[in-house]
């Protein structure tokens, strides 16, 4: 149960190999006192070798397989986690794919897999976890977006739309659960470099995973809808959605 | 219509606005619908919810059952015999003394507000200014009545001391009391003579308190200032009025009570306790108060419900609303009273309301709060940065001293600090493993605390 300062016991992430979303649960354990973070992704390996980061930390990590595109398995893999695991307090939707955005741009296949995992797995996900939120009464749910969901570029907007969808859907969620005690926090970080942004060249503002986590708890504490990070980026996404067509363009091309 | 069917789910905070969650509120009006709701159980539980008062997380229930049980009272006024009244459980203080004062009776410990229920009271095991003297609200319940999963029971403290002090500060996690019976004490007036004077640091403010030959006795401090004014505050005694120390003009109704103003707090979307505007109010409310022991005669209710004065007045600390810690240490530990003073002034933390009290000892009862030492309350807005990490750092001092936190004020005492501070604790869980045996009385202090774990492994 979350206490009055913010302190949780359970932590739930989804996507639990992601650098970003272990980052939060790390941080969620050093200074939010977290003691058992459950990390559900497709290779339960790399899972438990996650979960060392946390064990380290002093939590109790475990394990659960889950694969975003395999859209039937999502309802029982919510029921497994809240059956075995009692009441979750933070739950971090982390998991997604940047994909090739050449191959995408050429195949239909590529294109569809981004879409596939980043926005019909959130779908699926989402939908049986909002309502076991809604009816365990309290809780905390925090959607990784992108700054690319503000606007697509001519060489990510496959990937931006998968984004722009899964950001729609979080604060629609938000807007639906408002007044119920769980509280939606949708995150917008820009260029986080990981291992995804491994040899790409850094947009403006681009940031790191311990900056993401650090807002993300802000964010919690404050219970904001939204963040972002850097949080700079709050002052200059509103740019990026009415800056002319043709700048955009020209501004796009050189990142 | 059955009880269940009258069920709204919705969101119920606690009453510093820090912490809420959504239940199914039922509401009860006898012990028949109780017990109907509790037979019926639901998969998260049930706790029985007075008017609220409670800070942090005592009267939640998130998911489960939330049984409201204001309406848990007849339409007939509290039976007197004696020196006894038997009231249903859901009527307030507030409402026991309009009715009582006037016959010459009050009730024997009243919190700083008089808008909490009986049943809250006991399950709270509350305590007043008149602590040293006359102990905490249980050592004068007679009686009550008790709904548990398993049926119901008439307690008292000499055929069933263990559910009667697993009851008495048992925050409703052993049952819900639907009717109880209370000593209560005979006043000659609706008045009390009361004493001020205000001091210049802790050490006149604790000797203040100890040396108050006064049945009431409490010291308002200002905990904006640190330094040699390090306490400073108003210490205030009292005994309730006797008819000849009245001035004339109340003579003719010495047993009236004035009338109920209550203004209303608006509601503000941004925190007004601050630190210039919390500084300045704490310097002029010293400042105003007397020098030298000055005496008065005051409205007993204005003397024991300062609180009241504002509806609603939670509003000020902002959406994120406050903690109220409440921390009690033994008699020669007034120096954690200075450490955490120091601290609140270094933060700094703007603390609106502080108030030191000397309590006697404790009756007992394994989760009751008072114990013989120094109690100390102050509201900590939530929004002050670094306050996970100070009030941990107090929890931890405090327990380390052999004191406790309030739970009837908790809203961030940490599962492992908790058995330190209740020692007794174990005691308590037999006693709610008989009464309620598959855990149906369950709450998100519960929860938090480890009292009621909801299943999974990190309960």
């Amino acid at each position: 149960m979350r206490d009055a300062l913010g302190r949780v016991e359970n932590v739930f992430v989804l996507g639990g190999t992601s650098e970003i979303g272990l980052e939060i649960a790390t941080a969620l354990v050093e200074e939010r006192g977290a003691r058992c973070v459950v990390l559900a992704g497709r290779d339960v390996g790399a899972l438990d070798a996650a979960g060392d980061q946390l064990r380290a930390a002093g939590a109790v990590a475990h394990a659960v397989e889950f694969d975003a595109a395999d859209v039937g398995s999502h309802e029982e893999l919510v029921e497994k986690v809240w059956s075995e695991h009692g009441d979750q307090d933070v739950t971090v939707l982390a998991f997604g794919v940047l994909g090739d955005h050449e191959a995408a741009e050429g195949s239909g296949g590529a294109a569809s897999v981004i879409a596939r995992v980043n926005y019909l797995g959130a779908v699926s996900i989402l939908t049986p976890l909002g309502t076991r939120l809604e009816e365990q009464g309290h809780g905390q749910l925090v959607v990784l977006s992108s700054t690319a969901a503000v606007r697509p570029r001519s060489n990510n907007y496959v990937y931006a739309s998968s984004k722009a969808g899964l950001d729609a859907l979080a604060r629609g969620l938000g807007d639906r659960l408002a007044g119920s005690a769980v509280h939606v926090l949708t995150v917008r970080p820009g260029f986080v470099h990981t291992r995804m942004t491994e040899g790409m060249s850094p947009a403006p503002f681009a940031t790191t995973r311990e900056v993401v986590a650090r807002q993300v708890l802000r964010g919690l504490d404050r219970g904001r809808s939204m963040v972002y990070a850097p949080p700079a980026l709050r002052w200059v996404a509103p740019l990026l959605r009415v800056m002319p067509r043709a700048l955009w363009r020209r501004l796009s091309e050189r990142v | 219509m059955t009880v269940a069917a009258r069920a709204e789910r919705r969101l119920l905070r606690g009453w510093g606005r820090a912490l809420g969650s959504v239940a199914e509120v039922i509401p009860v009006a006898c012990t028949e619908d109780v017990v109907a709701t509790l037979a019926d159980g639901g998969a998260r539980g049930a706790v029985p919810r007075g008017l609220g008062r409670s800070y942090g997380d005592a009267a939640l229930n998130a998911g489960g059952h939330v049984l409201d049980t204001t309406s848990l009272r007849g339409a007939t006024p509290p039976a007197l015999r004696g020196d006894r009244v038997t009231v249903d459980a859901g009527a307030s203080i507030g409402e026991l003394v309009r009715d009582l004062v006037p016959r010459g009776w009050f009730v024997p410990v009243t919190p700083g507000t008089r808008h909490v229920t009986v049943g809250g009271a006991i399950a709270a095991d509350v305590h007043g200014k008149n602590h040293p003297t006359d102990g905490s609200f249980g050592r004068h319940v007679e009686s009550f009545r008790l709904v548990t999963p398993a049926g119901v029971h008439e307690v008292d403290d000499r055929t069933d001391p263990e559910t009667f002090r697993a009851t008495v500060g048992g925050m409703g996690l052993t049952g819900v009391i639907t009717r109880a019976t209370l000593r209560l004490r005979p006043v000659e007036t609706a008045h009390m003579r009361v004493t001020d004077q205000r001091v210049d640091d802790l050490d006149a403010t604790l000797a203040a308190l100890e040396s108050a030959a006064a049945r009431y006795a409490v010291a308002w401090i200002d905990a904006s200032v640190g330094g040699t004014r390090l306490g400073r505050g108003v210490v205030s005694t009292a005994d309730h009025a006797l008819r000849h120390e009245l001035p004339a003009s109340e003579d003719r109704d010495p047993l009236a009570l004035g009338p109920e103003r209550r203004p209303v707090a608006p509601p503000v979307p941004v925190r007004l306790v601050h630190r210039a505007s919390v500084r300045l109010f704490n310097r002029l409310r010293w400042q105003a108060a007397p020098r030298r022991p000055t005496a008065r005669v005051a409205p007993l209710t204005s003397f024991f419900y300062p609180l009241d004065r504002v509806s609603d007045w939670p509003v000020l600390y902002g959406p994120r609303g406050f903690v109220q810690y409440q921390f009690v240490v033994p008699p020669g530990e007034a120096r954690l009273l200075t450490a955490v003073l120091e601290a609140l002034v270094r933060e700094p933390v703007p603390c609106g309301l502080a108030v030191l009290k000397r309590l006697g000892p404790g009756d007992g009862a394994p989760l009751s709060f008072p114990m013989e030492g120094w109690t100390l309350a102050v509201d900590l807005p939530v929004a002050v940065p670094r306050l996970r990490e100070l009030v941990t750092g107090f929890d931890r001092a405090v327990a380390a001293a052999g004191g406790r936190v309030y739970l009837a004020k908790d809203a961030c005492l940490s599962p492992d600090t908790f058995p330190t501070m209740y020692p007794h604790v174990d005691s308590w869980q037999r006693v709610r493993d008989r009464v309620d045996p598959e855990r149906r009385l369950r709450s998100d202090l519960g929860r938090r605390l480890g009292l009621t774990p909801e299943g999974g492994d990190a309960g």
